[in-house]
């Protein structure tokens, strides 16, 4: 067994695991935050994207063990459990972008990094070149990308409006 | 319009749980004491099952059963089925062999079932399933379709003899002679439609869990028709009666047809529950979904479209060979026969059709309805040989659709269908303005100025939804009524339950359904609730797929609101003192009319209830009321889709610049909704005339069985898309509703490749059309130029 310490959605965790746990089974499993997916077992299709030291990560494709001491963020931790959605969130559901909603999750964390990494004005080549890691069967990616344009200049809105819940 | 109501792009009520991951997807849940099973599969496409020790998995920590097919036989567990039965043209019945949940003496595909582990943690039942033995005899394989009826083909089951299921036909053989002799041209097309992988986001997974205190069961499962899965589960494997099983379908990520089917692995966590008296939860890993979900399409066709002197079309003869793949599933035998070769009328007035279908048994995985389930492949069909008919008359493509258009309605094809309402020819010129086709010449020449060939392709396509009149499809061989059902609840303060038996997996069912509720009531969308998915809330319902949620799911809606509104009027006159014959509802106001008299929908959903206004004899109290709608007709959306393709030369490198898709599903509920379906329907045919193909080698080995291998489009392989609609209502239902479901993966195919052949100027090219084919397609086209 390991020994894992963590913060995941600003607050802080233990616990002793098999060592082959991988991050998100520790997160679905053990921590029972089942809005991280799994939907493919080849880190293709970006369902399990969380934010690690606040950066996107495919949560399949590490080991619990390997981000010990990391700051975690979840889906569930993007907005305040009582307080008003993430901008990108909101924009995701403004602009129809998620059907089934189970790629939804990593999309918008990946969503998140992006605007992160690339600001807020985000031209469509780019939405599309970025989303390489994130598969999604339903939307034929339309609306998503949409979403992802309106949400990254939301969040140069909402970053005027001062703190947040998480990012 | 309200803001609310039919036509208004309402946002969705389900997008709150899944935004903030708060979804529950059936691997989200958890039950008391769970355990976890693995199965165990077989590594060949065809092998004769000697041996199987289980001892030592047996002994593996946390372990506490390793089950297979013998204790399956032993338990008088029963087989799977094929619930749509098909005569061959013989009169004989189709050739359906056994299909166990766990394989019998002999593996039939890679991924075949042979033995499940069930222990207390995943990584246990994983860490056992190595550990048992399987003895196999490998014996020799066939996956290819075109080679399943040969001589000396390997024999996969003895019920079908020259592994082939049904040899059927539908049309009229000797007209169609006749019409091909008199032809002046005859366009001949070998098609192969390409085999496809569903891979719905969500990986299919159940829980099955025994109930001893009361020999009941409860399945939580990722299903499109819950009590369909639970009718044949109880009636045909015959776990339990039909009453002892609950199966709930909670949320639900993705189907597109392949979580319609009853798969093995439900049916044995179920009996595996009762079997280790604790809940037996199974999750698909993708690899498991590559191998095991049933697949789509798979055809081989051989089809001839005769032209007359006035280029009008004169007849068509299809022969396909289809493969079923190892077992036939759920509804494998009906996509192949009566959703393909009843729509290949297309748009067109075509007086004579002859098509023939054999159906065939493979080493692969079974073969199911995928996203528009023959439809697809039967506009394939039609649209690449009136688009080469075209080319090779020398006659404008569009001017060739347009001069064979049905034009009067309601039509009879000779292919069983009455198309009752359409206007193919304001769709395909509304698409023809937004596409921009007087520009297309100069942007090619712009392109061509790049040193790329830019192409044009069209899909004029049709699609039979609704699905369906019960007693034309039972005429048909299938085995179930296709009807919908609906109940709505009204609560003693006003709010509405809505229990259909549709289910949605995507399709924003909870804000469409609420939608009608809302308008026809006049009560805010918020108090409306939809509740699907729970065979002890439903009572029954057949499920969501083939675009019918609409058209028949929501016009059982209608039909059981008619109820509720007759029997709030009657409460209502007795409140008002009033006949009820002069009470009004509008705008969630009961009024009587030429008075000033009135009452809120609240007051009169109360007094429903308190019953005080009324006694028993008069009136009985409560408000809830039920409906089944079956259909009258199939509907028929129809539509055109626009391709513009730009490629480049040295590497065989396509790219989409453009698509316009103009669609008439009739009335539209939620147009955001819609769009999106059309988005993602699109998004699936352009990945199966692109990239996407599931590839067998020659001993049945899948090869191209992950994420990394089998080529799902992602967001830079598409383009931004242009939707729009015309609007003919449906006549054969309450709110003209076609359905919207599938017709992007209908049509996009066919205009995918008329686009990238018109820009090659070679028709040899097969899907899925990848860089190297195209580049291939150019050199031999060059070749053969020179």
């Amino acid at each position: 067994m390991a020994a894992v310490a963590m913060t995941v959605n600003g607050k802080a965790v233990t616990g002793d695991i098999d060592p082959r746990t991988l991050l998100v089974q520790y997160l679905r499993e053990d921590l029972r935050l089942t809005g991280t997916h799994v939907g493919c077992d080849t880190s293709q299709c970006g369902a399990c994207v969380v934010h690690v030291n606040g950066k996107a990560v495919k949560s399949c494709t590490v080991f619990a063990w390997q981000i010990d001491g990391a700051e975690v963020m979840t889906i569930e931790g993007l907005a305040a459990p009582d307080g008003p959605l993430h901008p990108m969130q909101e924009a995701f559901r403004e602009h129809h972008g998620l059907q089934c909603g189970y790629c939804t999750p990593g999309m918008i964390m990946t969503a998140v990094d992006m605007v992160n990494r690339k600001g807020h004005d985000l031209d469509e080549t780019t939405i599309r070149h970025e989303l390489e890691g994130n598969l999604c069967r339903c939307t034929g990616y339309h609306n998503i990308v949409k979403a992802i344009a309106a949400g990254a200049r939301a969040m140069a809105h909402d970053q005027g409006k001062g703190k947040r819940a998480a990012e | 319009m309200s803001a609310t109501g039919i036509g208004a792009s309402v946002r969705r009520k389900e997008d709150q749980r899944f935004i903030t991951g708060r979804g529950h997807f059936t691997a989200d849940l958890h039950r008391p004491g769970e355990t976890y099973a693995f199965f165990v599969r077989s590594p060949h496409a065809h092998a004769r099952i000697k041996k199987i020790d289980t001892k030592a998995a047996a002994a593996m920590p946390g372990v506490l059963a390793v089950l297979t097919g013998a204790e399956l036989a032993a338990d008088k567990i029963g087989s799977l089925i094929c619930g749509w039965l098909i005569h061959s043209k013989d009169g004989s019945p189709m050739k359906m062999a056994p299909h166990p949940a766990l394989a019998s003496g002999k593996a039939c595909h890679v991924g075949d079932p042979v033995a499940v582990v069930v222990a207390e943690s995943l990584s246990q039942a994983r860490d056992a399933a190595e550990k048992v033995k399987c003895d196999f005899e490998v014996l020799p394989a066939v996956a290819d379709p075109a080679k399943a009826q040969a001589k000396g083909a390997p024999q996969i089951h003895e019920a079908a003899p020259g592994n082939t299921i049904y040899q059927w036909h539908l049309g009229d053989p000797k007209a169609v002679e006749a019409a091909f002799k008199l032809a002046k041209h005859v366009t001949r097309l070998d098609i192969v439609n390409n085999r496809l992988v569903p891979n719905a986001m969500e990986p299919r997974a159940a829980i099955g869990e025994y109930d001893a205190g009361n020999d009941s069961f409860t399945l939580w499962n990722t299903t499109q028709n819950p009590h369909v899965a639970r009718l044949v589960i109880s009636a045909f494997v015959g776990l339990t009666p039909e009453h002892k099983l609950r199966v709930i379908a909670p949320d639900v990520g993705g189907g597109f047809g392949s979580k319609i089917f009853i798969y093995p692995e439900e049916v044995v966590a179920l009996w595996a529950s009762k079997r280790v008296g604790r809940p037996v939860k199974w999750i698909a890993d993708r690899s498991e979904a590559f191998l095991c979900d049933a697949h789509g399409r798979d055809h081989v066709t051989r089809a001839e479209m005769a032209f007359g002197a006035d280029g009008k079309i004169a007849a068509l003869k299809v022969k396909t060979i289809a493969n079923l793949g190892a077992y036939m599933s759920t509804f494998s035998s009906s996509v192949p026969t009566y959703l393909y070769a009843t729509l290949l009328s297309g748009q067109y007035q075509i007086p004579a059709i002859y098509c023939e279908v054999d159906a065939v048994y493979t080493n692969t995985a079974p073969v199911d309805a995928y996203r528009g389930a023959g439809r697809p492949e039967a506009t394939f069909v039609v649209e690449r040989l009136i688009e080469v008919g075209a080319r090779e008359l020398g006659i404008d493509p569009v001017a060739l659709r347009a001069a064979n258009f049905i034009k009067s309605f309601p039509h009879q094809t000779p292919v069983i269908m009455n198309y009752d309402a359409g206007d193919y020819a304001a769709s395909l010129k509304k698409a023809l303005q937004i596409a921009d086709i007087k520009g297309f010449e100069a942007r090619k020449r712009k392109s061509a100025h790049h040193g790329r060939l830019r192409g044009l392709g069209f899909s004029t396509y049709i699609e039979a939804c609704g699905i369906a009149p019960s007693q034309a499809v039972g005429s048909l061989g299938c085995g179930v009524g296709l009807w919908e059902s609906a109940e709505v609840r009204v609560n003693p303060t006003g709010s509405v339950e809505v229990l259909t038996g549709c289910h949605a997996h995507g399709q924003g069912h909870e804000t469409t359904f609420a939608q009608v509720v809302a308008e026809r009531l006049g009560i805010p969308i918020a108090n409306v609730s939809i509740v699907h998915g729970d065979t002890d809330k439903v009572q029954f319902g057949m499920g969501t797929y083939g675009s019918r949620s609409g058209a028949v799911g929501i016009s059982a809606l209608v039909k059981a609101l008619d109820k509720v509104e007759a029997k709030a009027k009657k409460v209502a006159a007795q409140m008002l003192e009033a006949s009820e014959r002069d009470i009004e509802l509008k705008d969630g106001k009961f009024t009587v009319a030429g008075t000033d008299k009135s009452l809120a929908w609240g007051e009169v959903t109360l007094n429903a209830y308190v019953a005080h206004k009324f006694s028993g004899q008069e009136l009985e109290p409560g408000l809830k009321e039920g409906a089944f709608y079956d259909p009258v007709n199939f509907t028929f959306p129809a539509g055109c889709h626009v391709c513009e393709v730009e490629v480049d030369p040295e590497t065989g490198a396509s790219e989409i610049v453009a698509w316009t898709a103009v669609d008439d599903f009739g009335t539209v509920v939620n147009p955001m909704i819609v769009e999106g379906q059309v988005h993602g329907g699109v998004a699936q045919g352009v990945g199966q005339a692109l990239l996407e193909g599931a590839v067998y080698d020659q001993a049945g080995q899948l090869l191209n069985g992950s994420l990394m291998d089998y080529c799902m489009p992602r967001a830079d392989n598409l383009p931004s898309f242009k939707v729009a609609t015309v609007v003919t209502p449906s006549p054969s239902n309450p709110l003209g509703i076609k359905g919207c479901g599938e017709a992007g993966a209908i049509a996009a195919p066919a205009a995918v490749i008329n686009a990238l052949t018109n820009a090659i100027g070679s028709e040899a090219l097969a899907m899925p059309a990848t860089s190297q084919s195209v580049w291939s397609a150019l050199q031999k086209a060059h070749r053969a130029a020179a």
